[in-house]
């Protein structure tokens, strides 16, 4: 299996261009929050919290309140602390969940693939 | 696109991770075939890639959000098996961490974005592409790729979203997860993602695939098999 260290050194030109764009791009996710909030757009259909579900149909369905909260992501919403209303804030939040993201997403899809391919050339 | 729990009936989301598991496993065996350690570094950065642009919300004004999800350049570029794997790392990861997508809903989600898709740009590819390398015949036939294969993930999920309340209502008519039918919940899911946000799925799509034509574009999967470059 490669190293991390040896799959670097073997990227070329290309490869070392696609990961600047990908980390310009990392810094420009808060559009990602900006722009909805600046057009007045809401959640995405069908991604709605249980309380607003409430809101649309004027119920909670059952099994969407049982199961809603089954699970306790470590950064909900790609934020750290989702009770700080600033903006600046969020953003903030929002494009150091991206680079964390990103990252691990990276390194995760790298090891993956060294285990499925070991037909190395 | 990313369905939350409670939305999905075990009697729908059980069925999705079955296929999912299912698909992954052909997923590795054709990745473990087709893809060279070389090329190792590129799947990495396209499970990143995928990750990033769906941070990118973007507003239908006074509405809803929604996203690109990268899967059909991934597709074009490195296969549709390998665009199986590296979209659902990304989707999952979204789910473990971030809490985007239900932890439930995590083998529909994969189905419809890392699945179906992928597969569906891929083949719109090769079909208004027919194994022309020339540079508008290729931008055209990736925007197609983009904008449709979206549509139909989007298609699928408001299909899943909709069935909900014919599976699972309470004696009194109450949905017991998504309470929205087929009837509201596909034109919703189709026409949000037909009016924007399939359009910039097909934009990135053709941009990514014309910049890869123009430097290096031996490395263009959906040429080198059964393409232009296979019968030479």
């Amino acid at each position: 299996m490669l190293s991390g260290r040896e799959v670097k050194m073997r990227m070329n030109k290309l490869q070392k261009r696609i990961l600047v764009i990908l980390l310009s791009l990392c810094l420009l996710t808060p559009i990602g929050i900006l722009l909805p909030q600046y057009f007045n757009a809401g959640d995405a259909w069908g991604e709605w919290s249980a309380q607003t579900v409430n809101e649309l149909v004027g119920y909670i369905p059952k099994g969407l309140e049982k199961y809603a909260d089954l699970y306790k992501a470590p950064v909900p919403d790609y934020s750290i602390n989702r009770d700080n209303s600033s903006i600046v804030h969020q953003s903030g939040y929002y494009l150091v969940s991206g680079i964390l993201g990103a990252t691990v997403t990276y390194i995760v899809m790298l090891i993956i693939s060294m285990l499925i391919i070991r037909n190395g050339k | 696109m990313h369905i939350p729990d409670g939305y999905l009936s075990p009697q729908t989301y059980i069925p999705l991770f079955g296929v999912f598991a299912a698909a992954v496993t052909v997923a590795v065996k054709k990745v473990k075939k087709e893809v060279s350690a070389r090329d190792i570094p590129y799947l990495g950065m396209a499970a990143a890639f995928s990750f990033i642009i769906m941070m990118f919300n973007l507003p239908i004004p006074g509405g809803t959000t929604g996203h690109a999800v990268g899967s059909a350049v991934i597709a074009i570029l490195f296969g549709p098996w390998a665009a199986v794997v590296a979209v659902s790392v990304a989707i999952i990861i979204q789910a473990l961490i971030f809490g985007d997508g239900g932890i439930t809903a995590i083998g529909a989600n994969c189905f419809n974005m890392a699945v179906c898709m992928p597969f569906a740009a891929y083949y719109l590819f090769r079909l208004f592409s027919y194994g022309s390398a020339k540079k508008s015949r290729v931008f055209f036939a990736a925007f197609i790729a983009g904008y449709l294969s979206l549509v139909l993930a989007a298609i699928l999920t408001g299909i899943e979203f909709g069935i909900q309340p014919l599976i699972a209502s309470s004696v009194d008519g109450k949905a017991l997860y998504c309470p929205y039918d087929l009837k509201i919940a596909v034109p919703a899911m189709a026409i949000e993602h037909l009016l924007l946000f399939g359009i910039v799925e097909g934009v990135i799509t053709a941009i990514i695939v014309k910049y890869f034509l123009k430097n290096e574009p031996g490395l263009i999967y959906a040429f080198r098999k059964g393409g232009k470059n296979e019968n030479e």
